[in-house]
């Protein structure tokens, strides 16, 4: 060890292990270094493993940047984004970036991580065919699926089957080749793999196994791939995912001792005393480890070092599992789960349930596990893997889990037993013991705060039953369970029974509630103030004083915001119809105003996008001229209904959707509504208004109408449930006011039809509005009677009935009056 | 006088919502009236995502970003909770006539 420390450490490579490392030294010594990193891509650190989720569009980019560029300048370190570091200079003590400039070290820390295999085929440079390695490659694969439809993926490993999922889910007709007859062959013996490719087929993935690719096919963009037997398959995206190999070109060229990585010790330094490596680019005791779960270990060890601890032990290497991050199929793989002649298997297999488990043991040790279907017990499993514990106590039960074992159980491992230095979450690298001090330190009392101050659960999820648990077992009596959530900090009643409170008692005002609920802050919170506004919209309409301020912006100033802090501005067209004059006004009001975009939007309407605060009122005042009201396209309420054109034009229709649609529409409109509540009419049983994702979805067939309701098309897809069938328009209108209405009364604010469908169940809606008209008809009335009590929000506002001065700035100040400003 | 500027009045600004003063070069300084009548003064942009907190709702000594939710400190300009940032903070003062803000950096 150096007895004066370095004074700057460079970090190649600003990926998972790279900032890790600096986190844990930032952690155990702050400001003892200036830090410099440089990065090869052009954003702050994301999370890799989230990639899979990015693709199946269920994240967006910014959910996975873990470190946001503004992180590294609050830490003081100088990042160099989009600069990949080209030579070291070992003797100078020197690194060239890619812009030729050079950077000296004194302690260099490699974090280059993988470069993907690209198998050398004939074709694989064409257009078409990519990696599944880091953002840019989930930018090309989203932008082919758009256009194209068959995509090939080569490689049924995790990576590939992660991909193929994402592609699935991106609407493509996804086809996995193998070179074996066994997906995740390192992972998986052949009969969970069986099942596991069942499971994936019943998704729609589809599988060419076993095949070897010969050549990717294509002029000037991919087309196919043949394979060595002769056959192909037609394909518009090949994706790549047959592995990764240790980024070590820097390394070797520098003339570190490589191998297939570049070769660490213990304390996870190269041949070079001034030079470290980490991550996936380092080879440690001949292994060199693709997964994130080492890297925790190999930062700790790193930091330890660099701070000048003198007790440090070193890294001794990792015991990896793998997970499969799918949503929906539950996979957990450990240690070697073949096992040989001296091992037992241990088995439990229940095909229809799709349930697989197994637990490879060797002299009463586990030696592998394999669990497919039900993985809750993985990281038990894990745990008396790693640990090499002893299970004849209770070898017996041990395939049902750690649950099964009972108070009786050996002290096997119940969540109070595990050591604090257990690890919970993997992606992120938090022990148990982290989060008892999180909880109890800053009193965290949900799995939301653990989660936004410890970061565990917080990327895959797949700990979250286990961090539930030791939020439950640290916090004894004080824990409440998700199922019986408050409202929010400022009260201990559920939304339901701040709904039934204001239903009942007569609360006719959100401070008059707070009052009569004992709220425990003044003036409550976003949470609190826009739910307690909405139930008393709801329940008393006629009579409601509503301040603004209780609303979210979008509501308040019935403009949508957007990232830039400008709005979008849509007004209604009726059942998606519009005139030429209409149109004509809404050209002219957009050149008039500058409007940077029009675009028209999925519910069949035309958005101004990039207005400003201060135009809006004259922007509804020109609209208004033209009767153009508001669209609603901000709120809590009644958007849009889309029609096809139905039996006025289409030669398939059987009734007049179109007419149907502004009906509804014009019934409907200008309410607010639990969460936003969307609608659509189709002319004929074809649907080509896709009225069964809808929350109101009509139907026309022959004989009159189907009423569906319940859907949704976002991020969980939701087909409708069928309510009934009825004869004539009226009946119709009758209805959707109905269940809109019974929707507004019964449902918790937030929650949208398909879950509340769910909860309640079509059944007991039936019994609401189908077999009970008095009631329906009540509905109905009640529904209409609210209704009268609202007006255009855009022409109130553009006819100065509500003030409009908050729209502008109070005052301006002209800059020469800052002369003395810093 | 010390960078003080005369912005208006109190009653110009909501009870639980604020106004913007728009300053040149400094870009837009958000001027917040809270429930119990304390006036506050912030850059108005978020430290997150530059989301503009005088659109935000506002509630006790708090803001709430209307962007992506964060919480920011009236007072000093923290983001509250388990989110860290810091927007810049201006003073204000009022006497019969209105509310001032000050622009000066040597304001104690």
């Amino acid at each position: 060890m150096t007895t004066s420390p370095p004074k700057h450490l460079l970090v190649v490579g600003n990926g998972m292990a790279g900032i890790r490392t600096v986190e844990e030294l930032l952690a155990l010594a702050p400001n003892s270094f200036h830090i410099t990193i440089f990065g090869a891509e052009p954003y702050g650190s994301y999370n890799r493993i989230l990639l899979s989720p990015l693709l199946a569009g269920e994240k967006n980019k910014a959910d996975i940047i873990t470190h946001p560029l503004e992180w590294y300048a609050t830490q003081g370190i100088t990042l160099h984004v989009d600069n990949p570091i080209l030579s070291i200079d070992r003797e100078n003590k020197s690194v060239t970036d890619s812009r030729g400039q050079s950077h000296t070290y004194d302690t260099l820390l490699l974090a280059t991580g993988s470069h993907p295999i690209i198998i050398p085929l004939p074709g694989q440079q064409l257009p078409g065919v990519v990696t599944f390695r880091d953002m840019k490659d989930v930018d090309t694969m989203l932008e082919l699926a758009k256009e194209g439809k068959r995509a090939v993926v080569i490689g049924g490993g995790l990576l590939g089957l992660e991909a193929a999922m994402g592609l699935l889910k991106q609407g493509m007709q996804v086809t996995v080749v193998h070179l074996l007859d066994i997906l995740m062959e390192r992972q998986l013996d052949a009969a969970a793999a069986a099942l596991l490719k069942s499971a994936l087929e019943e998704r729609g993935m589809q599988f060419y196994m076993p095949a070897q690719t010969a050549a990717i096919l294509g002029e000037s963009q991919v087309s196919g791939v043949r394979f060595q037997d002769g056959s192909e398959l037609p394909a518009d995206l090949v994706v790549m995912a047959v592995g990764v190999r240790a980024n070590i070109d820097l390394g070797k060229a520098a003339g570190l001792h490589c191998e297939r990585g570049i070769v660490v010790d213990d304390q996870m330094q190269t041949s070079d005393p001034h030079i470290l490596a980490v991550g996936e680019c380092a080879q440690h005791r001949g292994m060199v480890y693709g997964l994130v779960a080492p890297l925790f270990e190999q930062g700790k060890t790193i930091a330890r070092r660099l701070a000048g601890a003198t007790d440090h032990s070193g890294y001794t290497g990792s015991t990896l599992s793998t997970r499969l991050k799918v949503t929906g199929i539950d996979l957990f793989s450990a240690g070697d789960f073949l096992g040989d002649a001296a091992c037992d298997t241990i088995l439990y297999q229940d095909p229809s349930r799709r349930i697989y488990k197994k637990l490879v043991i060797k002299n009463n040790i586990v030696q592998g596990v394999v669990l497919l279907g039900d993985t809750v017990d993985g990281s038990w499993y894990m745990e008396l893997l790693r640990e090499q514990k002893e299970i004849t106590p209770f070898r017996q039960q041990i395939l049902f889990g750690r649950h099964h074992l009972g108070d009786a159980g050996h002290g096997a491992t119940k969540v109070a037993d595990l050591p604090a230095t257990h690890q919970v979450c993997g992606c992120n690298g938090v022990c148990k013991g982290t989060i008892e001090e999180a909880i109890i330190k800053k009193e965290l009392t949900t799995l939301e705060e653990v989660r936004a101050h410890t970061k565990a659960s917080a990327s895959c999820g797949s700990c979250t039953g286990l961090v539930e648990e030791i939020l439950a077992h640290t916090l004894g009596g004080d824990y409440i369970p998700a199922q019986s959530k408050s409202l929010c900090r400022c009260t201990p009643l559920t939304s339901d029974q701040v709904r039934l409170a204001v239903r009942d008692q007569q609360l006719t005002s959100v401070v008059q509630a707070m009052q009569q609920l004992a709220w425990s802050s003044p003036d409550g919170c976003p949470s609190c103030r826009q739910a307690l506004n909405y139930y008393i919209t709801v329940f008393y309409p006629a009579t409601i004083q509503e301040n603004p301020a209780d609303r979210f912006v979008n509501e308040r100033l019935h403009a949508n915001i957007q990232r830039d802090g400008s709005y979008s501005v849509v007004p209604r067209l009726w059942g998606g119809t519009t005139t030429p004059a209409q149109l004509r006004a809404i050209a002219e009001i957009a050149e008039r105003f500058s409007v940077p975009e029009i675009k028209l939007t999925g519910g069949q309407r035309i958005t101004l996008l990039g207005v400003k605060k201060e135009q809006l009122p004259a922007i509804w005042a020109a609209l208004g001229e033209q009767e153009l009201v508001s669209g609603h396209a901000y709120g809590k309420a009644v958007r849009t209904v889309k029609t096809c054109v139905g039996s006025r034009w289409c030669r398939f229709g059987v009734q007049d959707s179109e007419q149907m649609g502004v009906l509804l529409e014009k019934q409907l409109w200008n309410s607010w509504t639990a969460h936003k509540y969307k609608l659509a009419v189709s002319g004929c049983p074809r649907n080509c208004a896709e009225a069964t994702i809808k929350d109101f979805g009509v139907v026309a067939v022959e004989a009159g109408w189907e009423l569906h309701v319940g859907g949704n098309g976002g991020i969980k897809v939701r087909v409708t449930d069928l309510l009934c069938r009825v004869e004539s328009m009226e009946e119709v209108l009758q209805y959707s006011a109905a269940f809109l209405q019974l929707y507004r009364r019964e449902a918790l604010y937030l929650e949208r039809t398909a879950p509340w469908v769910e909860r309640v169940g079509i059944r007991w809606l039936q019994q609401q509005l189908v077999e009970q008209p008095d009631y329906r008809q009540q509905l109905c009335a009640e529904f209409i009677q609210a209704h009268q009590c609202l007006d255009d929000p855009w022409s109130t506002r553009a006819q100065g009935k509500l003030g409009t001065q908050d729209f502008l700035p109070l005052t301006s100040i002209p800059f020469r009056s800052l002369e003395n400003v810093a | 006088m010390n960078g003080w500027h005369y912005i208006g009045k109190v009653e110009d600004i909501p009870l639980q919502g604020a106004r913007i003063v728009a300053v040149g070069e400094l870009g837009n300084i958000a001027v917040f009236r809270s429930h119990s009548e304390q006036i506050y003064a912030l850059a108005d942009r978020c430290p997150h995502r530059q989301g503009p907190l005088s659109s935000g709702i506002v509630h006790g000594d708090k803001v709430t970003c209307p962007l992506h939710g964060w919480t920011i400190d009236l007072a000093s300009g923290e983001a509250l909770g388990a989110d860290h940032g810091c927007t810049r903070p201006f003073a204000v003062r009022s006497d019969e006539n209105g509310l001032y803000l000050q622009l000066s950096s040597n304001d104690g």
